[in-house]
């Protein structure tokens, strides 16, 4: 057990800040939460069961933890009672974790010495049918908490020195919108570009959906304003290759191909933050799925190209173009028993994408007949006005089935592409479509970014794609501090989405690199050198690189090679302990001694008080 | 007491802050129904499980353990779902040693929407420590 558990064997508590005696001063505060808890869970009965643990200064109920009243109690009975740690026994941690370690810091007590207990949504709410169980349960469940709490040292947040200064990778206009969004805001932006031009995908298109804005006007209009920027320095030919430092203060390589048969060159920019905007990729047709390779038979992106060429009625090999077949869902809502390593998600552009494709055929002229084999209509939201316009411009939808998908094959005796399908709606129906063109509406899928993904350590998602912490809560970060992602690198999404999220990106860079400094959670692994042996096994099993290899010298005078964690790298997953074969590692907070106390809490019989007098094992 | 003929099985719940956790939450905003004997310990990942934990749950009265991993969703580790399936065969395999039934150890993956599976769990859980019967017993034997 190392020293930082605060504890040594025997349970007398050598905490820095611990009350008299070595004893610690706890204060418990049970929340009614207005009867959310106490209809079902006998709050006093709860504090009541405190009264014989020596350690607990202060037991108390509350109407609500969390109102401004309470918090200020709190902080008195810190400040006056002399408290050294806080059990607040309410509701989910994800609510009120950061109101109470705030409620700690104001009262002169480290954030890191209050636990949360959750007795609403993982006690009262969930067994509204047994009070009694209810009750009892919030019992164990608190002394669990006094039992952690017990062995809490007073940790504060790790400070980093940020620069103000960002790395976006991608210029497509997800990364040109970012980059310019940085710079409006005082952080100087790098963009670097793979491609010899700016743009991405955009860059090629004419008309696009939502704004009917055109994709190469908008993006000659970013690209203008990007390089007049003198607060964006502008990479192209040029990759990521490398990363080193920490989170606010990164290296980061960049290997420039300057063209002209010359080698590439390396050059390393100092940046606070990366937001990558990589992009996507088209999804690759076989060469003889539903018919591709047939002439006429092409994808949604190359008849987007056909589209913004075209300025008359639609003509395919000089012929007029009558009847055009969109097959959906190609790439997309894969079945994974069907299609080994399919992709089983929908690309979500697509449905209006297409729809939005049709109406600019209607444009041109032409009566041109246009049939969508869908597997449902997805134009989510105000899209759904530009469904009922192709409606009303001729389009027809039919349903397929998800199980047969449509045969695509040529017509021997017409000469032209056949159509063979089942109606869904009309009691599975076989159709036949006579197409001249038939559009493969097909999937946007992860890119090959294996050297940026080793590089910057990124999480990718089941489907391929990065992976950002939480989708809703957290949408653009990473597990890597300050590394963000936006727009169709994280999930297929439109251009106005990619933005939207680009922006987010930017927002995030802005909060941690504003302020000069950033504050890290100190709950991270820590290495007991006295045991460790530098086997390389944390350091095998972390992405982060957290674990290091450094030499000390020992008490005997003899110097050997141990681990030691780079704080700023550490994510604090503890992915770490389980794997040293000598039990050197322990994560802050969640340490081997604090979840055996939680144990026994849980177990503790009615009246006794937990782990207390146990002897703590290391 | 339950169903299950007087008999609760204490379960320990290993969960993680981001996705299970969330998930168990949202079965008690939805007021679903489980053993007040379920208890969880929510921690950022169940790659950082010891299985030393495990037995020691077990061994100190619990009378089973459940680890509800992100499976393939986990943010930290691309090998979680491994690695936390290594620690509780490691785990099965201790209590084995120590003269416990392994079958007092299960995961699965929980979803941060998952309420309704991980209500399924415990009571199958729940259903198959019953007819264990308690941990402290099988010790005594």
């Amino acid at each position: 057990m190392t020293a930082a558990n605060g504890t040594a064997p025997g349970g007398a508590a050598t905490t820095p800040g611990a009350g008299d005696n070595g004893k610690r001063r706890i204060g418990v505060y049970v929340c009614h939460c207005g009867g959310n808890i106490s209809d079902y869970v006998d709050v006093d009965s709860v504090v009541k069961e405190l009264e014989g643990d020596p350690e607990v200064i202060v037991a108390k109920t509350a109407m609500f933890t969390c109102s401004d009243a309470t918090q200020q109690e709190i902080i008195q009975d810190i400040q006056e009672q002399g408290l050294d740690g806080i059990v607040v026994a309410s509701c989910s941690p994800k609510l009120h974790t950061y109101t109470f370690r705030d409620v700690a810091r104001r009262a002169g007590l480290s954030p890191f010495q209050y636990t949360q207990v959750n007795v609403r949504e993982q006690c009262s709410w969930t067994h509204t049918d047994d009070k009694t169980g209810a009750t009892e349960k919030a019992k164990r469940l608190v002394k669990a908490g006094v039992g952690r709490t017990r062995l809490t040292v007073p940790l504060e947040p790790i400070v980093v020195e940020t620069v103000p200064k960002a790395v976006v990778i991608g210029g497509g206009v997800a990364g040109l919108r970012a980059a310019l969004g940085l710079a409006g805001i005082g952080i100087s932006a790098f963009l670097v570009e793979k491609e010899a031009q700016l743009g991405g995908w955009a860059a090629g298109f004419g008309e696009m959906y939502p704004y009917g804005k055109n994709g190469r006007a908008m993006v000659k209009d970013l690209e203008a304003k990007v390089r007049s920027n003198p607060d964006i320095t502008v990479f192209t030919n040029a990759e990521v290759t490398g990363k080193a430092g920490s989170f606010g203060n990164y290296q980061v390589d960049v290997r420039v191909q300057p063209g002209g048969g010359k080698a590439p060159e390396t050059i390393t920019v100092n940046a606070g933050s990366i937001v990558v905007a990589t992009g996507f990729a088209a999804y690759p047709v076989a060469e003889d799925e539903l018919g591709y390779g047939l002439d006429g038979v092409i994808t949604l992106p190359d008849f987007k190209k056909m589209l913004d060429g075209a300025t008359g009625p639609l003509t395919y090999n000089g012929k007029p173009v009558k009847n055009i077949a969109y097959i959906y869902c190609v790439g997309s809502r894969q079945d994974p028993y069907e299609v080994e390593g399919g992709h089983e998600y929908c690309s979500r552009y697509c449905c209006t994408a297409t729809v939005h494709a049709s109406l600019e055929v209607a444009a041109l002229g032409g009566h041109t007949h246009q049939y969508h084999l869908h597997r449902d209509v997805r134009t989510y939201g105000k899209y759904e006005k530009l469904y009922d316009e192709s409606l009303n411009k001729g389009s027809v939808y039919l349903k397929v089935p998800d199980d047969e998908p449509p045969v695509v094959t040529r017509d021997q005796k017409s000469g032209r592409l056949l159509v063979t399908t089942k109606d869904v709606l009309a009691e599975r129906a076989e159709i036949e479509i006579p197409a001249d063109l038939v559009v493969l509406v097909t999937a946007m899928v992860p890119r090959e970014n294996e050297e940026l993904t080793k590089a910057l350590k990124l999480p990718i998602g089941k489907s391929g794609f990065f992976n950002e912490i939480h989708p809703k809560l957290r949408p653009v970060e990473t597990v890597v501090d300050g590394v963000y992602i936006c727009g169709t690198c994280q999930q297929p999404m439109n251009s106005a989405e990619a933005v939207a999220s680009g922006l987010a990106a930017v927002t995030q860079s802005a909060s941690i690199l504003k302020r000069g400094f950033a504050e890290l959670d100190p709950l991270v692994a820590m290495v007991d050198q006295s045991l460790c042996t530098w086997c390389g096994a944390c350091d095998e099993v972390c992405p982060y690189g957290a674990p290091q290899e450094i030499e000390v010298t020992g008490a005997d005078g003899a110097v050997k090679k141990v681990a030691t964690i780079d704080k700023t790298a550490c994510k604090g997953c503890g992915g770490c302990i389980p794997v040293c074969p000598v039990n050197a590692i322990d994560l802050e907070g969640y340490t081997d001694a604090q979840i055996r106390a939680m144990i026994d809490g849980m177990l503790a019989e009615p009246g006794l008080p937990g782990c207390v007098t146990q002897e703590v094992i290391g | 007491m339950t169903a299950t003929g007087g008999f609760a099985p204490k379960i320990l719940v290993f969960s993680t802050h981001t996705i299970s956790d969330p998930g168990i939450d949202l079965a008690g905003s939805s007021h679903l129904h489980y053993s007040p004997t379920v208890m969880v310990i929510s921690l950022p990942c169940t790659s950082g499980i010891r299985p030393d934990w495990i037995t020691y749950a077990i061994e100190q009265g619990f009378d089973g353990v459940f680890v509800a991993t992100d499976g393939e969703e986990c943010a930290f580790l691309p090998n979680c779902a491994e690695l936390s399936s290594h620690i509780v065969s490691r785990a099965q395999e201790m209590l084995k040693e120590k003269g416990y039934e392994p079958r007092r150890v299960r995961m699965a993956a929980i979803c941060s929407v998952c309420a309704d599976p991980f209500v399924n769990h415990m009571a199958e859980f729940s259903a198959a420590l019953a007819d264990l019967g308690p941990s402290t017993e099988e010790r005594a034997a």
